[in-house]
């Protein structure tokens, strides 16, 4: 039985700094359904003269957790949504959510292929969704995360993902770090390039399915390479944060 | 895929994927899935695979292989536009539909 | 509006002191040049540009991007208003008035519209009493500046008396008309004429 789309008034109920600009926001849904890892909520702002905004955010938690969503935000500066949501929006308050949003850009542990995801800065978000659910679904496919970050401070999710790589076997992360490295860090330490993903692809048993997730660059950059190198177009899905974050 | 040059205009462009929750008010149901066939270069995606371009005085989206518009909407006050014949089709699940 | 919830503590970004009788109903102005995108940017190489007025003309006429730079132009200063509530005051242009794109042109009297086209298939339609004696001016610097790609360049129509959608970014010419064509957005929508100080944002309006 399908459901209609409607807005529906959450509760914020915990919030996690992740980084120096990123937090992690849980909302207890009265209306909540399973989403499916990928998928987004859009949230409205109203303010008491009428005016209304609205944006759109990707669920960084799994759907095993029911009840519940997370959404994780990039404080951007000169943003309208952002800092309300970073400095007004306390424990207790409530927003107005409308999803789970979202067909083309999902991965379900039932697909079976091994995955590729690909991410820049908050754009390891939806990508999170889908490690967090392959990792409660106990799935077996063979996952490698790339994710492309500025500086070690601004990993997301760092402590899980370490302790998912210890704990489960299957998950591979490669770090590649833009502005500033970890101290001893011999890992990548550049943009995304073909020559990297050259290396990754090559430690990936084909067919694979890949994700893509961040600034426009980055994502245009990384699907471009990636079809040169000879995976095939209908494999790749991607999904652009914009010029400056998860703005949508 | 097309590499188009950076600029402001290129870096708004954004996934089908974006206009998700608009086309789920407009249909009642997930579009993103749904197959459509560009009306000018007969390129056949997801409407979740096309170009959309949602900072402007309406949505538009484009087929990201030669650039025309498939569709474009534009949501007033009271009510909501809709130009599809930049598409050949749009193709909808009627399992879903059916409640 | 009364039923909607609303959210604590939120005011929106755009709050701005308004300007006595400068700032249109409904709209706030701002120090920032938005970039409001449909799709993107085109880019004619300069040297295969042409400026075009044709339709219900005598004789169509055209213009190289030599020749167009070459007209009598003029610095304009300006505000300007887009349907979307931002107005930017104070804006510095150079361009060539329409009116001066229009000596020598013999117009056929039938003629009482134009559709202005651009680059990437954008059009929009005007009255032409809205864009002759000086109200219209086809501009190709902004600032001091040659006008960036992402804000039209290298030209553009700019009709500053209107909402800025009818200021077509990437203008490629003027088609005049007997009848009224409504453009990319006025068919979807948005209101033919597009006057700020009557609120004309969309259709009904």
């Amino acid at each position: 039985m399908r459901k209609i789309l409607e807005w529906q008034i959450a509760t914020l109920t915990r919030v996690k700094a992740e980084t120096p600009t990123v937090k992690t926001l849980t909302f207890s849904l009265p209306s909540w359904v399973p989403h499916f890892p990928g998928q987004h909520y859009d949230i409205r702002l109203t303010a008491p003269d009428g005016y209304q905004t609205e944006r759109s955010y990707s669920i960084a938690s799994e759907p095993e957790r029911g009840g519940e969503i997370d959404l994780t935000v990039e404080r951007l500066e000169d943003g309208e949504v952002s800092p309300y949501l970073d400095d007004v929006l306390m424990v207790g308050d409530q927003i107005e959510l409308r999803g789970p949003i979202g067909g083309y850009f999902v991965w379900e542990a039932q697909m079976g292929e091994p995955l590729l995801l690909v991410g820049g800065g908050s754009g390891v978000v939806p990508l999170m969704s889908m490690v967090r659910h392959w990792a409660a679904a106990g799935s077996k496919v063979p996952v490698l995360l790339l994710y492309s970050v500025r500086s070690p401070e601004e990993v997301i999710y760092s402590d899980e993902l370490n302790h998912l790589c210890e704990m489960r076997d299957g998950l591979r992360i490669f770090y590649t770090f833009t502005r500033q490295t970890p101290p001893g860090w011999t890992g990548y330490q550049r943009r995304i390039d073909a020559q990297m993903l050259h290396e990754v692809v090559s430690q990936i048993s084909k067919p694979f399915r890949v994700y893509i997730c961040g600034p426009t660059l980055l994502v245009e950059t990384a699907a471009n390479h990636l079809v040169q190198l000879g995976i095939a177009a209908e494999n790749i899905r991607t999904e652009r944060f914009g010029p400056t974050g998860p703005s949508l | 895929m097309k590499t188009l040059p950076m600029d402001v205009n290129t870096a708004l462009m954004l996934d089908g994927n974006a206009a998700g929750g608009m086309l789920n008010e407009i249909f009642s149901t997930e579009m993103t899935t749904s197959p459509t066939q560009c009306a000018h270069c007969g390129r056949h995606g997801e409407l979740g695979s096309l170009q959309a371009f949602m900072h402007g005085s309406g949505a538009v989206l484009r087929c990201p292989a030669c650039e025309s518009v498939i569709m474009r909407i534009v949501q007033t006050p009271e009510f909501t536009y809709l130009d599809l014949r930049g598409a050949t089709f749009l193709r909808l699940d009627r399992a879903v539909l059916n409640r | 509006m009364a039923d909607s919830f609303i959210s604590r503590g939120f005011l929106g970004k755009r709050r701005q002191p308004e300007v006595e009788g400068r700032v249109p109903p409904g709209q706030y102005v701002t120090p920032d040049f938005p970039v409001l995108s449909a799709g993107p940017t085109p880019h004619t190489p300069l040297d295969r540009w042409t400026f075009q007025i044709s339709g219900l003309v005598r004789q169509p006429v055209s213009w190289s991007w030599e020749e167009f730079l070459s007209l009598p132009s003029k610095t304009y200063l300006t505000d300007i208003h887009c349907v979307t509530k931002w107005s930017k005051l104070d804006t510095q242009w150079k361009g060539v008035s329409v009116e001066t794109l229009f000596t020598n042109i013999d117009l056929d009297p039938k003629a009482m519209f134009v559709e202005a086209f651009s680059d990437g298939d954008y059009t929009t339609n005007l009255p032409l009493e809205d864009i002759l004696h000086d109200q219209a001016f086809v501009a190709y610097e902004f600032d001091g500046k040659p006008l960036q790609p992402e804000h039209g360049g290298p030209a553009r129509l700019v009709v500053p008396h209107l909402y800025f959608w009818k200021s077509a970014k990437w203008v490629r010419g003027l088609n005049l008309m007997e009848r009224d064509s409504p453009g990319f957005w006025e068919s979807l929508g948005y209101h033919n004429r597009g006057d700020p100080w009557k609120e004309e944002r969309y259709r009904g309006d």
